[in-house]
């Protein structure tokens, strides 16, 4: 147990599991059984002796095992044995550790970071050259794209139940919301990614704004990220804008166009001032000035109010949460724990950007329409109309809803998951890198802690994602925006993340979900209640139990199955007594298909 | 955050505030009905004094709204009555029977500030003269904070009731003006319930069979029982079968090792108050050493032990720390509040509660790990040895021992270690406010419910009784009608009792403890107490009592721990007495000379012990094992944030999980009843186990009431719909500093690449 534990990729259930590895799963059988069976389409590469250096239990001898999609490594003779499993898509960066002539035992070898909170070290044998193959196929493999290879996720030949493809059509969305409206409309002027090329195709503006408005307005909003409608709330009308910041510049420019489209939102739903909330410091937003960005200045804005929720840049969270992983891997910092936490301000990170979704969905609640932008409007921004329409909108909070809202406010509308995560790509240092989309999901984990029944979906889910955010393995969270993802055919050459999922959906259900469709979710943005997501944080210390159901859950799921075992004695007892040819008890009376309501109405009826 | 109190300053100028009514409209409409107004007094409760027309501010925002009422004194009670008509009283299922929400139990007040213009200032008791404050902010124990405008009331009533509460919350009083005194004269409880349930460890029987239970093999003392032997010990005891009469009172009952439980393995776990070392008289050394020779005598002739003194915080530092640690709680504004909040982990830090919890949970797995695997005996002492000693032992049983993770044997446990123990509650608590008492002033007992919260937060299914249970009992200490918190000792309670009794030739004064839920709570509420996910080792007779045998007491050694045989007494007695007692001698010497040095290694050992035990599946009715890492040991939220409204979560929180389970658990109770109509005979354990475990969900239900996280502690009456927003969000980052210029970098390298 003093192992990493691992994430289980559940695969067994698919039945074409070894038919198209047959080379690499023969050959591995041959040599010893891999506890781990082959993803289809994936293939062994090299397998080696080795000592993996466990930061919990000392080193431990035993072989590695790597394909093309991932590290697999287990103890020869430790009791309790060791594995280890991780994608290498998970992996940021290799190292080579100490030199042919360094001394000191376990010292030569390979060092391993993880983009997935851990780091690994494994020793070879100092003489010949040992660990060169082994570094040199674990380098291309892991960052495939610099290596002109192909990301697994177009090597996979996994088939599913469903197609996570169709979990997001645009349309049907925008329907569901009630979109178009007489305010309105839908247009496809981004059919081919010419007014905007890091949007959506589909996109709903101003009824009243014309296809030439939108190119006007496109010429002030930085990259062409005009304000376009993310969300409309059904009663009030009130809608969540999204968009990049304004090119004022130095100068101050204006933009007559830019001026009244915003007038023309706030119209909408006869809102009296329109809110635009500005993710950034104030302090940045000014600075953002001389590079040709900035903000809605008052005094051009007629009828707008700004806000600046101060969340800071993608180069802050990243820092964060490298010192996160500091105090918590591998040990969980001892003294002063709180303190330590405090200054990695990682919960204060939090804390700002749930806050800042509150305000938002405060607004929209009494009826005020925002606008929301940062710099680009594909971080911050997304940050805050996904987690204010999580508050909102409890169709969000469904499992498929959750996909949806993935779909359209992160990948639709080109948060940069591929300079953001470095898919494939062995430039560990790229600034461009950061956890923004985990940053996410942990305010999503934080919102179903405070909400434990407002949720359908669990933990896991929130889990599952983070582990593919990295894998490579689905073609969900590749590339940069819809139109890289268009040309590198991603939708017909990889599987969906969301195929796995809702295959498999059962898995990933919060049993104490409770549906209450007209209410909005405000969680408190207070440090009192906000945690470490120690689950995901500290999964991999071995002194973090790691339950597979909370107890809670085990409690409630062993009384629902008590509940239905009695339902059905009592249903036999009620047979049998009304049978006129047994007087005596009997279990062999026959299943009954009923649902555990339909018997409960049935007890109330007197005999 | 007073200076905003403009409204403060006279009668003539306009209220800023929102109120329901005008002062001008109480003052002619309700004058007549003002003698009215007083709550419902309590059998034995006086009015001392009151005042009308007292503004009470709504503790949450700062607009200066508030409700006009009446201010009382009683000698029970500080109570504020509004002048409203009392609205629906929905959703209030947990009321408690003795004080409303709007009551505070003289002993439960900590402390009274007044506000002067823009001043807050610490009232410490006397006579305040001439400027009695426009503005009183009282402070509780239960961590309540009440805020009161006395510039509408007539001047002379301002300063009556003021200087009244004062008087009666602050300054030095007897023990007979508290008010179980006055109570229990004029009300009787019967006591023989409650005897059948809780086991009081007042009489020897109840010794006995709690070391039968626990298949002790020691001596019973019951020589004290009118305190002969010493005022100073309890009235019934254990000490190991070495010891002889006339150790027992040689140093007062000081260095004597009292029984608290015994391991299945047959080792022990004793406790002591430790004898201070004089130096030219050798005489206690040679007795402390005879003591720890018939501790080590118990079993294998081993003993370890352990001076608390030199290695916890003394009671004083406890004091300290929880000082600094509760003014996070009692919070007089939003804005305070949210100020707070940016540095919430560090201030939690800093003043250390949280880690002298992780501390006495630390100490009690090192005993356990004695106990358990080493199967040797442990001695505990400290100066007075009925402080942290009882912290210890208690944590150490609740981890080893099953039975007193349910409720009763919980309450027993707390008769057993801290009553009999002779925890010293009244001087501990300082509820009679002597200045000479006030050093030893100390939130002992608040401590080990604490470490209690910890383990159950970890495993809650052990528990049979419930968060709100250890919440409601914390608060109970400061309602001063429970004999079980108002005595310093068995000799002290009994004598007071008996002095007060209205009968004087025959029983003593009969008054309910605080097990006596009845006094507080209705059946309803009570049924919070327990703890849905709970489930009882199945095949086990559900009557505790019954349950007691050793039969399930195997069941709790680690499936590694090697198993020794109790050796069979005298086994060795005749024929290696001598070499033994050497032998047992020689240990003790190297254990007692380096406690402290000791303690580095013994942290590790804790470590590998508590991994050892991870590793294994969890059963939780076995041996269970707190996580001291930084993350696991947390603040109790429901004890220490339900009063303040900007930290609820509407809808939310764990009891929006729980009601779940409990309406399920109601469901499943239900149909047993109805499997049971027709003889169906259950293997399950679920008969009857918690009736009417559903409450909160009924009351969810009923009343269309959303729960809150502070549920059961706040009703959602005032709910407002609009969420809390931090204010003074702008401040709270230091990112600037601390990352240099990466907070002023562009998100994506370069400008925008639009731009020229």
């Amino acid at each position: 147990m003093a192992s990493a534990s691992i994430p289980v990729y559940n695969c067994s259930n698919n039945p074409l599991e070894n038919s198209s590895s047959q080379n690499a799963s023969r050959e591995s059988l041959k040599m010893e059984p891999l506890a781990v069976t082959l993803l289809p389409g994936e293939e062994r590469v090299i397998d080696k002796d080795i000592m993996y250096i466990c930061p919990f239990s000392g080193p431990v001898k035993g072989k590695v095992f790597i394909t093309n999609y991932r590290l697999y490594f287990k103890s020869a003779d430790a009791d309790p044995s060791v594995t280890l499993n991780v994608p290498l898509g998970a992996i940021g960066r290799v190292e080579k550790m100490g030199g042919a002539s360094s001394r000191g035992e376990n010292s030569y070898g390979l060092d391993i970071t993880c983009k997935d909170m851990r780091n690994l070290r494994f020793a070879l044998k100092q003489e010949g050259h040992s660990r060169r193959d082994i570094f040199d196929i674990l380098f291309r493999y892991a960052f495939p794209l610099s290596h002109g290879l192909f990301l697994f996720a177009y090597l996979s030949q996994e088939k599913y139940e469903e197609n996570g493809w169709s979990v997001y059509k645009p349309m049907e969305e925008f329907r569901r919301q009630g979109l178009p409206t007489d305010k309105w409309r839908i247009t496809f002027i981004n059919d081919n990614y010419e007014l905007c090329d890091t949007y959506p195709t589909i996109l709903v503006v101003p009824f009243k704004a014309t296809e030439e408005d939108l190119r006007k307005v496109s010429t002030f909003r930085s990259r062409g990220r005009i304000p376009v409608l993310s969300w409309i709330h059904r009663e009030n009308q009130a809608v969540i804008c999204r968009c990049s910041q304004p090119l004022v510049g130095m100068s101050g420019k204006r933009n007559k166009d830019d001026e009244r489209y915003l007038d023309v939102i706030r119209e909408a739903n006869g809102t009296a001032k329109l809110t635009i909330y500005d993710a950034r410091p104030s302090v940045n937003a000014v600075a953002n000035k001389a590079t040709g960005g900035g903000y809605e200045g008052d005094d051009t804005y007629q009828n707008a109010e700004l806000v600046f929720l101060d969340i800071h840049n993608i180069h802050v969270m990243r820092e964060s949460l490298k010192k996160l992983k500091d105090i918590v891997y591998p040990n969980v910092e001892e003294s002063h724990w709180l303190s330590s936490l405090e200054s990695t301000h990682w919960l204060e990170h939090i804390k700002l950007v749930l806050s800042g979704a509150i305000q938002v969905a405060d607004k929209i609640s009494g009826g005020n329409s925002v606008v929301v932008h940062c710099s680009d409007g594909w971080d911050r921004t997304a940050q805050l109309t996904s987690l204010a329409m999580l508050m909102l909108d409890s169709h969000y909070r469904t499992l498929r809803g959750f996909q949806v809202l993935l779909e359209k406010e992160w990948i639709s509308f080109g948060h940069k998951f591929a300079s953001r995560i470095g898919h494939g790509d062995k430039n560990h240092a790229d600034q461009d890198r950061s956890p923004i989309f985990v940053q996410f999901i942990d305010c999503v984990w934080q919102m179903t802690k405070q909400f434990p029944t407002a949720f359908e979906f669990n933990e896991r889910l929130l889990m599952t994602i983070l582990d593919h955010l990295f894998s490579c393995r689905f073609g969900t969270f590749l590339y940069n925006c819809e139109s890289a993802r268009h040309t590198n055919e991603v939708r017909s050459k990889t599987v969906s993340l969301w195929s796995l999922v809702n295959s498999d959906s059962t898995s990933y259900l919060n049993p104490f979900y409770t549906p209450e469709s007209s209410r909005v979710l405000y969680p408190v943005a207070s440090m009192r209640h906000l945690e470490l997501w120690v689950t995901y944080y500290i999964r991999w210390n071995p002194r973090i139990r790691q339950q597979q159901q909370s107890p809670v859950e085990q409690r409630y799921m062993e009384l629902l199955a008590l509940r239905d075992e009695y339902l059905k004695k009592l249903e036999e007892l009620q047979l049998t007594d009304s049978s006129p040819n047994s007087s005596h008890l009997s279990n062999s009376s026959a299943p009954n298909a009923a649902s555990p309501t339909q018997h409960i109405t049935h007890l109330h009826t007197p005999f | 955050m007073l200076s905003s109190l403009g409204s403060a300053g006279g009668k003539s100028a306009k209220p800023s505030f929102v109120s329901y009514v005008t002062p001008e409209e109480i003052k002619s409409e309700k004058e007549p009905s003002r003698k009215e107004k007083h709550p419902d007094l309590l059998p034995g409760e006086v009015v001392f004094c009151s005042a009308s027309t007292v503004l009470k501010y709504t503790q949450d925002d700062l607009s200066q709204r508030g409700v006009f009422g009446a201010l009382l004194c009683t000698n029970f009670r500080v109570s504020f009555v509004s002048d409203e008509a009392p609205t629906e009283e929905t959703g209030q299922l947990f009321k408690n029977k003795l004080y409303g929400e709007n009551d505070i139990p003289l002993s439960c007040v900590d402390n009274i500030y007044g506000g002067y213009e823009d001043k807050k200032k610490l009232i410490t008791g006397g006579l305040v003269k001439n400027k009695y404050p426009s503005k009183m902010i009282i402070h509780c124990k239960d961590l309540r904070v009440f805020q009161f405008s006395l510039s509408f009331s007539k001047e002379e009533d301002a300063k009556k009731i003021f200087q009244g509460i004062v008087h009666h919350c602050l300054e030095p009083k007897s023990l007979r003006c508290l008010f179980a005194f006055s109570y229990c004269e004029n009300t009787s409880y019967p006591e023989v319930q409650r005897k059948k349930q809780t086991v009081m460890f007042d009489s020897v029987e109840d010794w006995i069979q709690d070391m039968k239970r626990t298949k002790g093999n020691c001596r019973v003392v019951s020589e004290n029982s009118n305190f002969e032997l010493s005022p100073k010990l309890p009235q019934f005891f254990i000490v190991p079968s070495n010891v002889s009469d006339e150790d027992l009172t040689k140093y007062q009952g000081k260095g004597l090792p009292m029984w608290c439980w015994s391991h299945h393995s047959g080792c022990a776990l004793f406790k002591t108050a430790s004898i201070p070392l004089v130096q030219e008289d050798n005489v206690p050394q040679t007795y402390m050493e005879k003591m720890l020779t018939a501790v080590a005598h118990n079993h294998l002739y081993s003993v370890k032990t352990e001076d608390l003194s030199d290695t916890l915080p003394a009671v004083q530092d406890i004091l300290l720390s929880y000082n600094k640690f509760k003014q996070f709680f009692l919070i007089d504004n939003t804005t305070e509040f949210w100020m707070s909040d940016m540095k919430w982990f560090s201030s939690l830090d800093n003043c250390g509660w949280l880690d002298i919890i992780r501390q006495c949970l630390q100490k009690a797995v090192e005993v356990v790990e004695c106990l358990e695997k080493e199967n040797t005996n442990v001695l505990i002492m400290e100066e007075g040895g009925s402080d942290l000693c009882c912290v210890v032992s208690s944590l150490v049983q609740l981890m080893l021992d099953p039975y007193y993770r349910t409720l009763l044997g919980f309450q027993s446990l707390v008769q057993k270690e801290w009553v009999a123990g002779g925890h010293a509650f009244l001087d501990r608590s300082n509820h009679l406010h002597l200045k000479d008492k006030a050093e030893s002033q100390s939130p002992v007992f608040l401590l080990f419910l604490e470490c209690v919260w910890q383990l159950q937060q970890q495993h809650g299914p052990a528990f049979q009784f419930s968060e709100t249970y250890l919440t409601v009992l914390s608060d109970s200490v400061h309602v001063p009608v429970f004999t079980t918190f108002l005595f310093n000792n068995d000799s002290h309670r009994d004598n007071i009792l008996r002095a007060e009794s209205p009968h004087t030739q025959r029983s003593p004064l009969n008054c309910p403890t605080v097990w006596d839920w009845s006094v507080q709570f209705d059946c309803k509420a009570q049924d919070l107490f327990t703890n849905p996910l709970y489930s009882e080792k199945p095949k086990q007779d559900t009557s505790v009592r019954k349950s007691y045998r050793p039969k399930h007491l195997r069941q709790l050694s680690l499936p590694s721990s090697a198993f020794k045989t109790p050796p069979k007494k005298g086994f060795f007695k005749d024929e290696a007495d001598n070499l033994k007692k050497i032998l047992g001698v020689k240990r003790l010497s190297r254990w007692m000379l380096s406690p402290s040095s000791e303690s580095p290694q013994t942290s590790s050992s804790v470590r590998e012990f508590y991994e050892a035990w991870q590793t294994k599946p969890l059963d939780y009715h076995g041996l269970l094992l707190p996580c001291l890492d930084g993350p696991s040991i947390r603040v109790w939220m429901q004890r220490y944030l339900r009063w303040i409204h900007d930290v609820q979560i509407l809808g939310g929180g764990p009891v929006a999980m729980l009601s779940k389970v409990s309406e399920i658990l109601g469901e499943v109770q239900e149909l047993q009843r109805q499997l049971d109509r027709h003889g169906c005979t259950l293997t399950s354990n679920h008969k009857g186990a918690r009736p009417r475990a559903k409450t909160a969900s009924v009351i969810a239900a009923r009343s269309s009431v959303r729960l809150s996280s502070s549920f059961p502690f706040v009703t959602s009456r005032n709910w407002l719909f609009k969420p809390a927003i931090p204010t003074s969000l702008l401040q709270s980052l230091m990112v600037t500093g601390m990352a240099g210029n990466l907070a002023d970098r562009e998100d994506d390298g370069g400008g925008p690449e639009s731009l020229v």
